[in-house]
C-alpha cells in the first residue's frame, strides 16, 4: 500500500517558529526596567498589587501597563527556572506591543474595565490566535490556533495582556500536573510537592507572583483543586457561564473555564469578565445576574450553610478537618446557620464521572490524528499506521488510560452497563443535591483530603489519585458553581483550602460567604 | 432453478438538504468552490470548536418527515458516530441513533399489481464527510473539507419491496416528494440522492427472511436496477449451491455489471455510539410541528387532481405535468400568464418532452421562462406564426430561451397568407407538377397533399395552411 500523505492544513506552522516561544527562551535578557517599576510603585513591587489593585493604579497612571508586564516578565523569568508554571510565554515585542496598544486605548477612555492593561496567564488547553495552544501533550506540540477561545477574547475585549500559556496535565487528565509533555509544576510554597492539577501551572503562576491572575478550566476539580493546593482563590462557575468555544474538550458535558486569582474580588471581577452568552457554544446559557462583584458583601447572617458528613469521614487529613469544622464555627460566630447533613451518594461519583469524562475524551481526542494539525509520526506504512504510531508517541500514559477506559465503556455489550449507568448516576447525584439545597444556601466541605503531596508519589497509584477528587467530581456531574478559598495552612506550612458549593446559578452567594472568610483571614 | 425465490429489499437513502449553509457552521454549502474555500474550525475538526444545529436543517427533516406520514420524535437527540478516517475530521461522525427525528412513517408507489404501501423505519439527520483525492503524481492524498459538515438526511424503509421496480417506483416517490417539497434537488448522478440497497432472498413462502447484503455505489437508477438483478441471481446461485449467503457491504461496479465484498459483518466496526455532549436535546414543539404541516406545499397527488379539476385536463396530461415539480411550476406560470392550459400542456408533454429524450435531461433541467412559451403560444394564437414553424421556434426556446417575437421577425418566419403571393407560387408548382395534377382531375385526391406539401416547402413552412389548400383546391377544380 502507498504511504499516506494527507495534505497539510493552511494551519500549520513552522515548528522552530513556535518553539521559540517555549519558556524562559523567549525572555529578553535585560531586566532592569524592572526596577524602575519597583521603585516608582513606592518601594513596594507592583507584583504586591491584586488584580484590581493594579487595574485602579493603570487607570489613575500611577503604573503604566508596560511596567506591570514587564514587572511580570521579569519575575517569570526569576521564578521559571525553579517553578516551571508555564508551557510557553510570549515574544517579550509581542508582550510590549500589545501593553502600549492597551496603555493608549486606556488613555483614550476606549478600555473602561477594572481588568484593563492587568496580565493574566491562560491555561494552555484555551486556544489563542497565533499562540501555541499544546494541551501539555506531545500531540500538539506545534500548534497555533487560527482562532482565540470566547472566553479569552472576552479578556482581551476588556483589555487583558496575556503573558503565556500555563502548564497543565496533559489534556487536563490528572491532579498534579504531573502528567505534562512538557515537564512538571512544582509547588510555590514548597517545590518539594506538586501544585495540583490540572490548571496546576495557572494555580503556581498566581501564588509565585508571575501574573495578577489566570485562567483554569474544572472538569472534575482542576480549578478548585490547585487553588487549594496553592493557597489561591478559584471558582468554577454554573455550567453553561462560560462559553466553551475554543476551549480544547475533555469531558465536553462537564468542562468549564473559570478564573484564579490572588483574592475573592479579583475572581468575581474575572468571572463577570468572561461569563457571556455565546451563539458559538450550544451548552451557553444566556443569564442577566453576572454582575458577580455586587456579591461582595462581608456579611453572612441568617444564610444557611451544610456541611455533608460524607465530606468529613474517612480518608480526610486530620489538619484539614479541623480547618473546615474552625471555618464552620467563624460563620456561626457570624450569624449563619451552619448544620451538619447527610447529602448520600458521594461514594458513586468518582466512578461516574470516571466513566462519563473517559467515554466523552475518547472521542474527544479523536482528532488528534496526525492528519490535520499536531504531531505526525515520521516514519510509517499506510494509513493505520500512521494513525498508530501519530497516536502512539502523541499521548502520554494517563490520556492513554483514559481513551481505553472511554472506548471501553462505550463499546457494544458494555454501554449500557457502564456508561447509561453512569448517566443515571449523575442524575440521582443531581437529585441529591438539589435536595440539599432546598435546605441550604451553600454547601461547605474541603476542596480535597489532604494538602498538596509531594513530587512523584500520586502517578504510581492512579485510583488513588482518583480518589482525591472525591470532593469535586460531583460538582462538575451536578453543573453546580463551586469555589476554593484559601483557609490557612498545615503544619507542614501548606495552605489548606476551602470548597464553597452553591445551587445552579448561586456563584452570589458562595462568593459572599467567600469573601467574608476572606475579611475574616485579613483581620487576623 | 428448481425451487421459487422471493427477493426482499429495503433501502437506505441519504438525501443532501438544500440549506444554504452547513448543519452545524455558517460555511456554504455550496457545490464546487475552491478545495477547503468553504471551511471553518468547526468543519475542520480544530480543537475547541464546537457544532450548532442549523434550525433549516430540521424544518426540512420534519418536512420530509411529515410528507412520509411518519411519527415525530419530539424530543430527539444528536450521537456520535466514532470511527477513524481521514474525510472525516473529527474522526467521529454527528449522527441520530437512539432517538432519530422521524420514524415510522410510509408512501405509497404504484406497482402492476396496484397501489402498494412502503414502510418507512425511520428518518434521521446527519452531516456528510469531505472528499478525498488521491494524488498519483505525487504519491499523496488530499482531503477537501467543503462537503465536511454539509446537511443529510437518510430514509431508512422497510423490507417491503420485491423487485427493482418497486424500487425504482419507490425512489421515484421520495424523489418525486422531496422536490417538491424543496428539500433537495435529489440528484443522483451528482450525489446530492444516494441509495444503498438491502437485499436478501428466501423461498417463495418462507415467513423467515434470508440473510441480507448491503450494496453500496449505486449511481443511477438503471445501476440500481442492474444491481438489484445481480445481486438477486448471485445470492440465488449460492442457496441452489448449498453455499451460505454471508452478510457483508458489498460494492457494485456498474461497468463489470458485478458486486465485490467490502467488508463482512464479522469486522463490522464498533461505532461506540453516545449522545454528542456539546449539542443540546431538539425539543419540536406541537406549534412548530402545526407550522412546518401549514407551510407544506401541494404535493404531486393533490396537484394532479387539481390539474383535472381547475384546467380540466384529462388524467394522462396531469401525470405527466406534475411528475416533476419544475415541470408543473412551468406549466403554472405558463398558464397564469396566457391561459391556455391545454395548449400548455400540449407543449410541455409532447415537445418538451420529445426534446428532453433526445437531450437525456431530466424535467428539472428546463431552463427556459414561462414567459417565452407563453407569447409563443399567442403567436400561433393570433396566426402569426404556424405550426410548423412554431416547433422550430419552440425548439429556440428550449435551448436558449429566445424571445419567440423577435426571433420570428430575426429570421422572417411570419406566417404568409396574402393570396396572391400565394396564387403566384401554387401556380409555379402545378405547373412543374402535371403528372398530380392529372391524377387529382383522375379522382386521386391524395395528390392534392402532395401539391400542397410541395407549396409549404417553397414557401419554407411559412404559408398559412387553410390559404393554401383553398387556392390549390380552386386551381386544380377550375
Amino acid at each position: 500500500m502507498a504511504d499516506w500523505q494527507i495534505g497539510r492544513s493552511r494551519f500549520e506552522i513552522g515548528v522552530k517558529e513556535s518553539l521559540k516561544q517555549n519558556t524562559c527562551a523567549a525572555i529578553g535578557e535585560e531586566n532592569s526596567k524592572n526596577l524602575a517599576a519597583v521603585e516608582r510603585s513606592g518601594g513596594m513591587s507592583v507584583l504586591e498589587l491584586n488584580a484590581l489593585e493594579l487595574g485602579k493604579k493603570i487607570k489613575s497612571g500611577e503604573v503604566t501597563v508596560l511596567e506591570a508586564v514587564e514587572a511580570c516578565l521579569a519575575r517569570i523569568k526569576e521564578m521559571e527556572p525553579t517553578i516551571h508554571a508555564y508551557v510557553t510565554v510570549v515574544d517579550e515585542e509581542r508582550a510590549v506591543e500589545r501593553a502600549k496598544k492597551v496603555q493608549a486605548m486606556i488613555e483614550e477612555g476606549a478600555l473602561t474595565s477594572p481588568l484593563a492593561g492587568v496580565p493574566v496567564a491562560v491555561k494552555d488547553n484555551l486556544c489563542t490566535k497565533d499562540l501555541r495552544t499544546t494541551c501539555s501533550s506531545n500531540i500538539l506540540y506545534n500548534f497555533v490556533p487560527p482562532y482565540t477561545a470566547e472566553a479569552v477574547w472576552n479578556l482581551e475585549k476588556a483589555g487583558a495582556v496575556i503573558l503565556g500559556k500555563t502548564n497543565m496535565d496533559e489534556f487536563a487528565m490528572g491532579s498534579t500536573t504531573e502528567t505534562s509533555a512538557f515537564g512538571v509544576t512544582r509547588n510555590p510554597w514548597n517545590t518539594e510537592h506538586v501544585p495540583g492539577g490540572s490548571s496546576g501551572g495557572s494555580c503556581a503562576a498566581v501564588a509565585a507572583k508571575e501574573c495578577f491572575y489566570a485562567l483554569g478550566s474544572d472538569t472534575g476539580g482542576s480549578i478548585r483543586q490547585p487553588s487549594s493546593f496553592c493557597g489561591v482563590t478559584g471558582i468554577k462557575p454554573t455550567y453553561g457561564t462560560v462559553s466553551r468555544y475554543g476551549l480544547i474538550a475533555y469531558g465536553s458535558s462537564l468542562d468549564q473555564v473559570g478564573p484564579i486569582g490572588k483574592t475573592v474580588s479579583d475572581c468575581a471581577a474575572v468571572l463577570e469578565a468572561v461569563s457571556s452568552y455565546d451563539n458559538k457554544d450550544s451548552t451557553s446559557i444566556p443569564r442577566k445576574d453576572l454582575d458577580f462583584t455586587s456579591a461582595l458583601v462581608d456579611d453572612v447572617k441568617g444564610m444557611r450553610i451544610g456541611i455533608p458528613r460524607d465530606y468529613l469521614g474517612e480518608g480526610l487529613d486530620e489538619e484539614v478537618r479541623a480547618a473546615v469544622l474552625e471555618a464552620a464555627g467563624e460563620m456561626r460566630q457570624r450569624g449563619a446557620v451552619v448544620e451538619e447533613f447527610d447529602l448520600s451518594l458521594t461514594e458513586y461519583a468518582i466512578p461516574a464521572y470516571y466513566v462519563i469524562a473517559s467515554a466523552e475524551a475518547s472521542s474527544n481526542l479523536a482528532r488528534f490524528d496526525g492528519v490535520k494539525y499536531g504531531l505526525r509520526a515520521k516514519e510509517y506504512e499506510g494509513l493505520h499506521q500512521m494513525y498508530k504510531k501519530s497516536r502512539s508517541q502523541g499521548f502520554g500514559p494517563e490520556v492513554k488510560r483514559r481513551i481505553m477506559l472511554g472506548s471501553f465503556v462505550l463499546s457494544s455489550g458494555y454501554y449500557d452497563a457502564y456508561y447509561l449507568k453512569a448517566l443515571r448516576t449523575k442524575a440521582l447525584i443531581k437529585e441529591a443535591f438539589d435536595r440539599a439545597f432546598a435546605e441550604y444556601d451553600m454547601i461547605l466541605g474541603p476542596a480535597a483530603p489532604t494538602t498538596a503531596p509531594k513530587l512523584g508519589e500520586s502517578l504510581r497509584d492512579p485510583l488513588k489519585m482518583y480518589l482525591g477528587d472525591i470532593y469535586t467530581v460531583a460538582v462538575n456531574l451536578a453543573g453546580l458553581p463551586a469555589m476554593t478559598a484559601p483557609w490557612g495552612q498545615d503544619k507542614q506550612g501548606l495552605p489548606v483550602g476551602l470548597q464553597l458549593i452553591g445551587d445552579c446559578f448561586q456563584e452570589k452567594k458562595i462568593i459572599r460567604a467567600a469573601y467574608t472568610f476572606e475579611q475574616i483571614r485579613e483581620g487576623r | 432453478m428448481s425451487r421459487q425465490y422471493e427477493t426482499v429489499i429495503g433501502l437506505e437513502v441519504h438525501v443532501e438538504l438544500a440549506t444554504k449553509t452547513k448543519i452545524f457552521c455558517g460555511c456554504s454549502t455550496e457545490f464546487g468552490g475552491a478545495p477547503n474555500s468553504h471551511t471553518c474550525p468547526v468543519c475542520m475538526g480544530m480543537p475547541g470548536a464546537l457544532p450548532v444545529l442549523n434550525r433549516q436543517v430540521v424544518e426540512y427533516a420534519l418536512a420530509v418527515g411529515l410528507a412520509a406520514n411518519c411519527q415525530i420524535n419530539q424530543y430527539c437527540k444528536f450521537d456520535r458516530k466514532n470511527y477513524f478516517y481521514p474525510d472525516n475530521p473529527q474522526n467521529y461522525q454527528i449522527s441520530q441513533l437512539y432517538l432519530p427525528i422521524c420514524h415510522d412513517g410510509w408512501v405509497e408507489i404504484e406497482t402492476a399489481g396496484g397501489t402498494k404501501r412502503i414502510g418507512i423505519h425511520e428518518i434521521h439527520m446527519e452531516e456528510d464527510a469531505g472528499k478525498l483525492i488521491h494524488d498519483e503524481w505525487e504519491d499523496c492524498s488530499l482531503v477537501d473539507f467543503n462537503r465536511s459538515g454539509v446537511p443529510l438526511i437518510e430514509i431508512v424503509s422497510e423490507p417491503d419491496m420485491r423487485n427493482a421496480d418497486e424500487v425504482l417506483a419507490y425512489l421515484d416517490k421520495l424523489r418525486m416528494m422531496i422536490q417538491y417539497l424543496g428539500a433537495s434537488d435529489c440528484k443522483l448522478q451528482e450525489g446530492s440522492m444516494r441509495a444503498d440497497v438491502n437485499l436478501s432472498v428466501r423461498e417463495a413462502g418462507s415467513p423467515r427472511l434470508g440473510t441480507r447484503t448491503e450494496m453500496k455505489n449505486l449511481n443511477s437508477f438503471k445501476a440500481i436496477a442492474r444491481a438489484i438483478e445481480g445481486e438477486k441471481r448471485r445470492q440465488i446461485e449460492l442457496i441452489e449451491e448449498g453455499k451460505m449467503v454471508i452478510q457483508e457491504t458489498r460494492r457494485w461496479d456498474d461497468n463489470k455489471e458485478y458486486s465485490y465484498a467490502m467488508r463482512s459483518k464479522e469486522d463490522a466496526q464498533d461505532y461506540r455510539y453516545f449522545p454528542d455532549p456539546d449539542l443540546m436535546p431538539v425539543v419540536i414543539s406541537d406549534e412548530w410541528i402545526k407550522e412546518i404541516r401549514h407551510r407544506q406545499p401541494e404535493l404531486q397527488p393533490e396537484k394532479m387532481r387539481r390539474y383535472q379539476e381547475e384546467f380540466r385536463l384529462p388524467e394522462y396530461d396531469a401525470e405527466i405535468l406534475t411528475s416533476s415539480k419544475h415541470m408543473a411550476d412551468v406549466f403554472e406560470e405558463t398558464v397564469a400568464l396566457c391561459g391556455k392550459p391545454k395548449e400548455v400542456s400540449n407543449w410541455l408533454m409532447v415537445e418538451a418532452m420529445r426534446l428532453l429524450k433526445e437531450h437525456e435531461q431530466d424535467a428539472q433541467d428546463m431552463s427556459f421562462g414561462p414567459a417565452n412559451l407563453a407569447k409563443l403560444i399567442d403567436l400561433v394564437d393570433r396566426g402569426v406564426v404556424n405550426r410548423t414553424v412554431a416547433k422550430a421556434v419552440f425548439e429556440a426556446i428550449f435551448a436558449r430561451d429566445v424571445d419567440p417575437a423577435a426571433y420570428v421577425e430575426e429570421k422572417g418566419l411570419k406566417m404568409v397568407s396574402d393570396e396572391g403571393a400565394l396564387r403566384t407560387v401554387i401556380e409555379g408548382v402545378l405547373e412543374a407538377n402535371p403528372q398530380s395534377v392529372a391524377d387529382y382531375r383522375n379522382g386521386k385526391e391524395k395528390a392534392m397533399g402532395f401539391l400542397v406539401g410541395q407549396t409549404m416547402r417553397a414557401m419554407k413552412g411559412k404559408a398559412d395552411p387553410s390559404v393554401v389548400n383553398k387556392i390549390v383546391k380552386e386551381l386544380l377544380t377550375k
